[in-house]
């Protein structure tokens, strides 16, 4: 086949078009799961656990089944038959401490969609009731009888490890998931033999996503043929399919899913939850159309929560403060059970602890722990967000021992700019990256040496309040991901994804992607990149997606993977679809495919530009098929599967700048300043947009985010009222820049920003804390997530000596619910 | 059962309620007007704001049968014979939605922000939103198109009046 030239015009890729989505999202034309109603549809309501660790003694749906309007009660027992399998966990991590080490097995407990015989968190599901109506089947929840016999709870993971504990799933003895580590380099040597060691302890607290869509599901069977359609609010249409399939022991081609509009994700919606398998089961047994729809507060204890990690986080470094060696120790909460990827996420940032930062030895070990709480997953970043926040403290720690500016300590440790993929310290290979031009440009913006003048001339203060400025110099890696490297890891799937791209005689043109959008604009984005490579324009680009009876192939959305895979099959789909037009275009100008040049978005005959052919021209040749070349199939379509050669790496510096009252410990963000790297742009609009909203999520989890549980494992901020997810007003505006270093993973030169912006946030944050306070002789290891007034203000009291800094979340992030100053009485 | 009666979007609508049924779900299920949703069950989110006789209300905070006799607008009654309203438009043009869940809810309160003729600064705007939860824009972009859209539309009509419900 001749080599296809690319294409040289980019007239659309780089252009801040106007999505495709919106006119529907703006005029309530959206179509969400909730907006789905069947004829004879039923509505399915689920009994929970209230408690955090019991056996079953008795659950008596009796009485339940007889109230008006109930069709069935469905207990744990009742639905044993329906499992092939128990809930999937697809990351079975291997227990070892090191690679040459033989692995042990992964210790993956039975997680059945109703609990059989035992409840180990509170918000399991106990029994599935069914009935004609939402307020029926709720009246219906609160007349089944159960008795729990309660067991011993343990809801902080040190003590979980702790000899002694109660142990949530006996047959493995202890509470330990696995222990895992990697190394790199002498590791040991290197920290004996560093003139300076710090390190510091830092705490993840325990996240709840708030996709503001909550989860729901309808499906829809046919019974006489087995078939079930299965409309769900997730981000993994294709991944659900097969998972349904296997745990259910339904033929593929028998289950359609439907992602319709789905209403954000952040990794909430990445999952095989009980409710869908449960909606699957009913349908099965009564043969009509069931549908469930989360209530918030349910929501909070069903679905996945997010990080929860202690990093015991070291650094290495000469007196100078040049960088030798990173080491990090951490303990993860998984919570009861391990849900589709749990297992995962602390591995997703395994090589990631050095960030940007040359280093001679790396050293990373990870210990999962069960603890009776909601499964911890993928939240927003997903491992990498807790890498960049051990890193990016450690390294402003390290640059107060060794008395440097943290600017400073960052530019001479950085690896130097790169244009081809780098070995670095960890065994990853960075796709490209300059991490100075980043920072440069943020500390303009910010005026970072006006304000470092500003705190020296002033002692640190402003107009009575505490001035501090923080930089996060984040890396991550994205694009998720090599099928091999995922094959290591032991990941349960590939990392690749699919396109179709179908010309039709009309001269439109159908892309149908195996990615799945949930907000991030990928019709729009899709339709840029295949007009340029075909030539036509947006407007006449249709892209599909989220429907498996469509879009038949596909590894759906999450791990900033979408642009990166599905983009890139995108455009190997484009380069198919002109090298057959090619071949088309030259028999019917009559010249050797040689003499043609893909140029202006047309075929042209070398010299002879007015010999010209499109592609809507040959895609209606192709289509009447009158008079195509000996061996050209009629038709004008190609599909491509991409798995990605790397990861991408998106890189990026934040500054942020903040005022802390010392008086009352609120913290006021004055200005934040995001210089990020996605490689080549295709729409700027959106590219924004997503880092807008990550660095919003970022600054929530830095300032006011903390789901907290009392020592029953009753979740104290359980509803959106007690758990704060910020509104407009307390946030602030942002200031974006950009510098564009091409990835060297895919031809587009794409990396990703998905998750960017909730990567490169928090750290920025905590460090202008930290660095405020530090007049006051606070340690940057007293100031932690989430810097809350009420948690500044005791970390200033204590500092003071004026009052016990009792924790919010000692450790664990478990401890008793907090008090507020007032609560607390005669310190204030 | 109740019965009331009330104008949505400019259609007057009957209909025999249960005196328990919420306003949001009368919308939704009854009228099928699905465009205004729910996000949680504590009135915090925001994402079931409607206009109830000019002033906005989060929906699931009223009873069906409290608004008999008012006059309600929903996402649906702003766009005009195929035109997007101008707050619509700019939500659009100034990339202030992403998922699109909270965005009709987003729309209203920003369109009672305007209508009650509150001030436009940043700070204002964002206190006036201060009700409505958005997990993906960060909400700058929504803080941009309502300021946009207020200047448009207090230029067209200053004494405020442009909007869904007539």
């Amino acid at each position: 086949m001749t080599q296809v030239a690319e294409p040289e015009a980019q007239r659309w890729v780089g252009g801040g078009i106007l999505r495709k989505e919106d006119p529907e999202l703006l005029t309530g034309q959206g179509r969400f799961v909730d907006d789905i109603a069947l004829p004879g549809m039923l509505w399915l309501s689920f009994v929970r656990s209230p408690v955090a660790h019991a056996n079953l003694a008795r659950v008596d749906v009796a009485a339940a089944k007889e109230l008006p309007g109930v069709v069935a009660v469905f207990t744990g027992q009742d639905l044993a038959d329906e499992w092939a399998a128990a809930m999937p966990c697809a990351w079975p991590i291997a227990n070892r401490t090191l690679p040459e080490e033989p692995t042990a097995d992964a210790r993956i407990p039975d997680h059945w969609p109703v609990a059989k015989d035992r409840v180990r968190f509170m918000g399991e599901i106990v029994a599935v009731v069914v009935a004609d109506s939402r307020e029926r089947a709720a009246d219906a929840v609160e007349a089944v009888e159960v008795d729990y016999d309660e067991l011993p709870v343990v809801t902080d993971m040190q003590e979980a490890l702790k000899e002694g504990a109660p142990v949530i799933h006996e047959a493995f003895g202890s509470n330990e998931a696995y222990t895992w580590g990697m190394s790199n380099g002498d590791v040991d040597r290197v920290f004996a033999e560093a003139p300076v060691v710090v390190k510091e302890r830092y705490y993840h607290p325990r996240l709840i996503p708030n996709a503001i869509e909550p989860r729901g599901v309808v499906v829809q069977p046919v019974p006489a043929q087995g078939e079930y359609t299965v409309w769900s609010a997730t981000q993994i249409p294709h991944i659900l399919k097969v998972l349904i399939g296997l745990t259910m022991n339904i033929h593929e081609a028998k289950i359609r899913v439907i992602a319709p509009d789905v209403g954000g994700g952040f990794g909430s919606k990445l999952n095989v939850y009980a409710e869908e398998l449960a909606a699957v089961a009913a349908a099965r047994r009564l043969g009509q159309p069931v549908k469930w729809i989360e209530e918030r507060t349910e929501g909070y204890l069903a679905t996945i929560h997010g990080r929860d990690v202690i990093q015991d986080m070291e650094v290495a470094a000469t007196e100078e403060g040049k960088t030798l060696g990173f080491r990090v120790k951490l303990y993860a909460d998984f919570g009861a059970y391990l849900q589709l990827v749990t297992p995962g996420i602390p591995i997703l940032g395994a090589w990631l602890y050095h960030g940007v930062y040359d280093a001679q030895a790396y050293g990373f070990e990870a210990t999962g722990v069960f603890t009776n709480k909601t499964p911890t997953d993928a939240y927003r970043g997903a491992g990498r967000p807790e890498a960049t926040y051990a890193v990016e403290r450690v390294m402003d720690a390290l640059a107060r021992r060794v008395g440097k500016d943290p600017a400073e300590i960052r530019e001479m440790n950085f690896i130097p700019p790169f244009d081809e993929a780098r070995e670095v310290v960890s065994g990853l290979s960075f796709d490209s990256g300059n991490y100075q031009a980043a920072l440069d440009k943020a500390k303009e913006l910010v005026g970072y040496d006006e304000l470092r003048r500003e705190q020296q001339a002033s002692g640190g203060r402003r107009d009575g309040r505490l001035l501090g400025v923080g930089i996060s110099t984040y890396i991550e890696m994205c694009g998720l991901a090599p099928s091999q490297t995922l094959a290591a890891l032991k990941y349960g799937a590939g990392g690749w994804d699919a396109a179709t791209i179908r010309c039709h005689p009309t001269g439109k043109v159908t892309v149908i992607t195996g990615t799945s959008p949930h907000g991030q604009g990928h019709v729009t984005t899709w339709s840029q990149i295949a007009a340029d490579a075909l030539g036509i324009s947006p407007d006449d680009i249709e892209v599909l997606h989220g429907d498996t009876a469509i879009s038949a192939i596909g590894m759906d959305t999450y791990g900033s993977r979408s642009l990166a895979v599905g983009g890139t099959a995108l455009y190997k789909a484009a380069e198919k679809i002109r090298a057959k037009a090619r071949t088309i275009a030259a028999h019917e100008l009559e010249v050797a495919e040689e003499d043609l040049e893909w140029k202006d978005g047309k075929f042209q005959v070398s010299g002879a530009p007015d010999k010209a052919k499109t592609i809507p021209e040959i895609a209606f040749s192709a289509w009447t098929a009158h008079s195509l070349p000996a061996d050209v199939e009629p038709g004008l379509f190609a599909s491509a599967v991409w798995d990605p050669p790397n990861f991408t790496f998106p890189s990026g510096a934040h500054i942020c700048v903040v005022e802390v009252d010392p008086d009352t410990g609120q913290v006021y963000i004055v200005k934040y300043v995001a210089v990020d790297d996605c490689g080549t742009i295709i729409n700027p609009l959106i590219v924004d947009g997503q880092i807008h909203g990550g660095v919003a999520q970022g600054i929530a989890e830095a300032l006011y985010e903390e789901a907290l549980y009392d020592e029953n494992g009753t979740l104290l901020t359980g509803n959106m009222s007690t758990y704060r997810v910020p509104s407009a007003a307390e946030l602030p505006g942002f200031t974006l820049d950009r510098t564009v270093t091409p990835s060297t993973t895919n031809p587009m030169g794409v990396k990703g920003i998905g998750e960017a912006g909730t990567i490169g946030s928090p750290p920025a944050v905590v460090n202008a804390v930290a660095d405020a306070l530090r007049p006051l002789g606070i340690e940057n290891d007293q100031v932690e997530k989430p810097v809350s007034a009420e948690r500044v203000w005791r970390t200033i009291r204590a500092s003071a000596g004026q009052a016990p800094a009792e924790r919010v979340a000692e450790g664990g992030g478990t401890g008793a619910a907090s008090m507020t100053p007032e609560e607390e009485g005669g310190v204030a | 059962m109740r019965r009331i009666a009330l104008t949505v979007n400019g259609v007057r609508r009957e209909a025999e309620v249960e005196p328990r049924l919420l306003l949001v779900y009368f919308l939704r299920e009854t009228l099928g007007l699905t465009g205004t949703n729910v996000g949680c069950d504590t009135s915090s989110c925001g994402a079931c704001t409607v206009l109830v006789d000019g002033q906005s209300v989060k929906s699931c905070t009223m009873l069906a049968v409290q608004a008999d006799g008012t006059e309600v607008t929903t996402i649906e009654g702003l766009a005009r014979d195929g035109q997007l309203h101008p707050l619509q438009e700019a939500f659009r043009q100034h990339h202030g939605l992403q998922c699109g869940f909270c965005t009709p809810g987003m729309i209203m309160a920003g369109l009672g922000l305007i209508e009650s003729g509150a001030g436009m600064s940043d700070e204002e705007v964002r206190l006036g939103l201060e009700g409505n939860l958005c997990r993906c824009t960060g909400y700058q972009n929504i803080v941009t198109a309502i300021q946009d859209a207020a200047g448009k539309m207090r230029q067209a009509a200053p004494a405020g009046v442009q909007g869904g419900s007539e």
